[in-house]
């Protein structure tokens, strides 16, 4: 039911696409080919460029329908992304000597307590004073971003002090990678991930209270006498570390260096992927690589068919708008008085 | 012979799987005040909805003074004379008394000039009001009388009510009757939805009672009692005693261990500054049903809530026995999660020791389990237990609430309204299973908006009023606790 309307929004989202293509004069029908090569076309297409881009997006988004599920907004993992990246860039740099599990789980571990550390103050915001966290984090996105300038042109920057970004991590912090790819073991991380938080939503007593208090705030107060508001501060928190964790993973697995425009936005494309899977995180995996084939596919499209890569991005806004449409349609009912209470007698 | 008011010929309507009318017929003359009865899911709320616009209907047809009318709106409903008073409060909070009939009326908003023209209103309809207060900080009988007066600013002549007296005061109830009385002997004809049969017995002229969707009995009231109408509401399913309406007190000795015992108990009013209970002493042993009579606001709820373990007090000794049962007022929003299945609402109330949490992991098919022997022996109608519950009725709702706060033999049962809104059949099983706790020895708690509910239930009442808790003496009258209710006792 949920995986159908997800289905249609993403068909939603293509048909625009091809639409909006045919009308502004491109081949509609070679661009959407050229994605379609560029994302599905070989198995090095599929693994070094879809799965490396689906990565963030699958790690991301698991922190984001965590975030989602316990009543919490986290617009800000492009943020904690950043953060995680800058702390895993810094660890990297100084770990050379150290057998290569140590050094990977040093720099995994920095970047999820940076990501933490980026999102703490949203939490604390919000426990004292009430800010709204949909705010404060999105705020803290450019912060982030500004961070990374200033830290790629200073502490952090190539010991050159030419170009605007690091220079590169040690070997042993970086992340094993499949013989013949650029895909790199954050695969496993990611599936693991949905796993593991699949059974934290659906078997364990601390996951269903926190998906309690994203779906009934008061009546999991009153009537499971569950601390709500720490329970969305610790779902916040948590969302950070992961997102936090991809960010590592990226530096670890991906660029081994931290420069500008490090993300292509994955922070924002990864709400896109929780929302449409339905927050389910069997379906993050799912989207994920789906919107990963999208952003690859981007790029042959633009090389083969001289389409702007940007193009992608309506396919992410129509299937967010579709979705939440159905949301809001499922919510309120077909009918505009229709009451549960009267509808079974 | 007088053409009616208001007619509704074979109305018909679905929703989904659930017939909700049967071809109904309603016939509402000029002048009258008809009782519109029937049980929770009877259709009472749908037909008048029907009439107000607010469902179109699959089939019938509506007149109006005789016309046939089309009423695809509220709006379209309105323009042929037709006020409504919701079950649920529809005005917005953060506008002014007076914006809020603006509103609802269509009137240009010039502050001042509107101003008078709604204390005018209200003054006129017997209703006063102050214009400028906004209606968030109104009192739910201020509220209340703010849901009339919006129905009445237009050129009303038919005037819907839906359940408006389950909120209010004994005093207030009376208040608003009579100003529905005059507003029928000015020519209107209004429609009062109830579950309270007295209520229906003294102020209607004529009733129509409504049963699973289709009517069972129209005619006038004078004849009629209360259990012949209950009898029409509920039907050949059996003569279920109407507790409502004043039970046999409970025999049995009170004299157990105390469980609940507060002394000196001073509690901040929920959200909002000042105290809310001032110097609060009580004790309740274990096998006794205490009645909290008080009006809206006096610091009920907050005491209740307290002795829950839902407010911490900000003064005094609070010692109460564990576990606490704790039917919360609004099972929607606080006893319930509408879009979580049965199971997972009942696995809500679990405290960690249940048997299907292990080491912190849920074993849900041992909640389903217990979930399908809940549903079994509190006879809750239900698809089953992995069903939303928000597809419950309200009754059914709450009595999945009392199955999951009572199942588990509390020591300490508190009940905040447990039946507001349900029909008599759907309360007295509230009840049974609030007194079978009590004999079972638990100590328990109960207030009701409805004082004739206090009394029928409790062992023992005590009265909040401003904040102080007054004991009732034994053997004082139904009068004399509705005047402390009001006065406090100075």
């Amino acid at each position: 039911m949920g995986a159908k309307a997800s289905a249609a929004a993403l068909l939603a989202g293509l048909a625009v696409l091809a639409g909006g293509l045919q009308l502004a004069g491109y081949d509609a029908v070679a661009a959407l080919g050229a994605l379609w090569n560029g994302a599905f076309g070989s198995w090095y297409a599929f693994t070094s460029a879809t799965l490396v881009r689906s990565v963030p997006l699958i790690i991301i988004g698991l922190g984001i329908a965590l975030a989602f599920r316990g009543g919490a907004f986290n617009i800000g993992a492009e943020g904690q992304f950043y953060a995680g990246a800058i702390a895993a860039t810094w660890i990297g740099l100084q770990v050379s000597g150290l057998p290569a599990p140590v050094a990977i789980a040093a720099l995994l571990l920095a970047a999820g307590l940076a990501g933490a550390g980026w999102v703490a103050l949203p939490v604390v915001l919000k426990r004292r004073f009430g800010v709204l966290e949909v705010i404060s984090t999105l705020l803290l996105n450019f912060v982030a971003e500004s961070l990374v300038s200033l830290m790629v042109q200073g502490p952090l920057q190539e010991s050159q002090h030419i170009y605007p970004q690091s220079d590169p991590i040690a070997d042993a912090a970086r992340l094993p990678l499949l013989p013949g790819t650029r895909l790199h073991a954050g695969i496993v991380l990611a599936l693991a991930g949905a796993g593991a938080l699949f059974v934290l939503f659906n078997y364990t007593w601390w996951g269903f209270r926190l998906r309690a208090v994203g779906a009934g705030p008061r009546a999991a107060e009153i009537s499971g006498r569950i601390d709500a508001g720490g329970m969305t501060a610790a779902a916040l928190l948590l969302s950070g570390t992961i997102a936090g964790v991809a960010g590592g993973v990226e530096v670890s697995g991906v660029s081994y260096a931290l420069y500008q425009n490090l993300s292509p936005g994955y922070g924002f494309t990864a709400i896109a992927v929780a929302l449409l899977a339905r927050l389910d995180p069997r379906g993050v995996v799912v989207t994920g690589i789906l919107f990963g084939a999208l952003e690859a596919g981007a790029g042959a499209m633009q090389r083969d068919a001289g389409v702007p890569a940007v193009a992608v991005y309506v396919v992410e806004a129509v299937v967010i708008v579709v979705v939440l449409l159905v949301d809001a349609y499922r919510r309120r009912g077909p009918l505009p008085a229709g009451r549960p209470a009267e509808r079974a007698g | 012979m007088t053409t009616p008011a208001l007619e509704l010929r074979g109305i018909q309507k679905r929703f989904g799987p659930v017939h909700a009318l049967r071809g109904a017929d309603f016939t509402l003359m000029p002048g009258e005040l008809h009782a519109l009865l029937g049980e929770n899911g009877a259709g009472k709320t749908t037909l008048m909805h029907v009439a107000y616009g607010l469902t179109r209907p699959d089939g019938g047809e509506i007149r109006v003074g005789g016309a046939h009318v089309a009423l695809p709106s509220p709006r379209a409903a309105r323009r042929v004379g037709i006020g409504m008073v919701h079950q649920h409060f529809t005005s917005v909070s953060a506008l002014s008394v007076a914006e809020n009939v603006a509103l609802a009326a269509g009137w240009p908003v010039d502050p001042k000039a509107l101003r008078e023209r709604v204390r005018a209103l209200s003054e006129r309809i017997g209703l006063p009001l102050d214009p400028g207060a906004s209606a968030g900080s109104l009192t739910v009988g201020l509220k209340q009388r703010l849901e009339i007066v919006k129905a009445l600013a237009t050129e009303t002549r038919i005037l819907l009510l839906d359940e408006p007296t389950a909120v209010l005061a004994p005093g207030e109830t009376d208040d608003l009757l009579r100003v529905v009385r005059s507003f029928t002997a000015r020519g209107g004809a209004a429609v009062l939805i109830t579950h309270k049969l007295d209520e229906a017995l003294a102020a209607a002229d004529r009733v129509t009672v409504l049963r699973r969707g289709e009517v069972v009995f129209a005619g006038a009231i004078a004849g009629q009692t209360a259990a012949s109408l209950s009898a029409a509401m509920i039907g050949d399913a059996g003569a279920v005693t109407p507790t409502v309406l004043g039970a046999a007190p409970r025999a049995g000795p009170h004299d157990g261990p105390v469980l609940v015992h507060l002394s000196g108990i001073d509690i901040l009013r929920e959200g909002g500054a000042g105290l809310a209970v001032r110097q609060a002493s009580l004790a309740v042993p274990a096998g006794e049903i205490v009645g909290v009579a008080a009006v809206e606001g006096n610091g009920q709820r907050e005491l209740l809530r307290a002795v829950a373990g839902r407010l911490q007090p900000l003064a005094g000794r609070l010692e109460v026995a564990g576990p606490v049962g704790f039917i919360a007022e609004d099972r929607t929003t606080e006893g319930l999660i509408p879009d979580f299945s049965l199971t997972e609402n009942i696995v809500l109330g679990a405290t960690g020791q249940d048997p299907w949490i292990r080491r912190r992991r849920i074993d849900w098919r041992a909640a389903r389990d217990y979930t399908s022997h809940l549903l079994t022996e509190f006879g809750i109608v239900s698809p089953g237990p992995d069903a939303p519950a928000a597809a419950l009725s309200g009754g059914n709702q709450q009595k999945l609430v009392a199955a999951r706060e009572l199942a588990r033999s509390p020591r300490v049962v508190v009940a905040e309204d447990p039946t507001r809104g349900l029909d008599i059949r759907a309360a007295g099983e509230i009840h049974q299973r609030l007194r079978a706790a009590a004999t079972g020895g638990a100590a328990v708690l109960v207030h009701s908006s409805d004082l004739d509910e206090v009394l029928a239930l409790a062992d023992r009442v005590v009265v909040m009023s401003r904040g102080v808790l007054i004991e009732v003496p034994p053997g004082a009258t139904r009068g004399a606790i509705g005047e402390l209710m009001v006065t406090g006792g100075r």
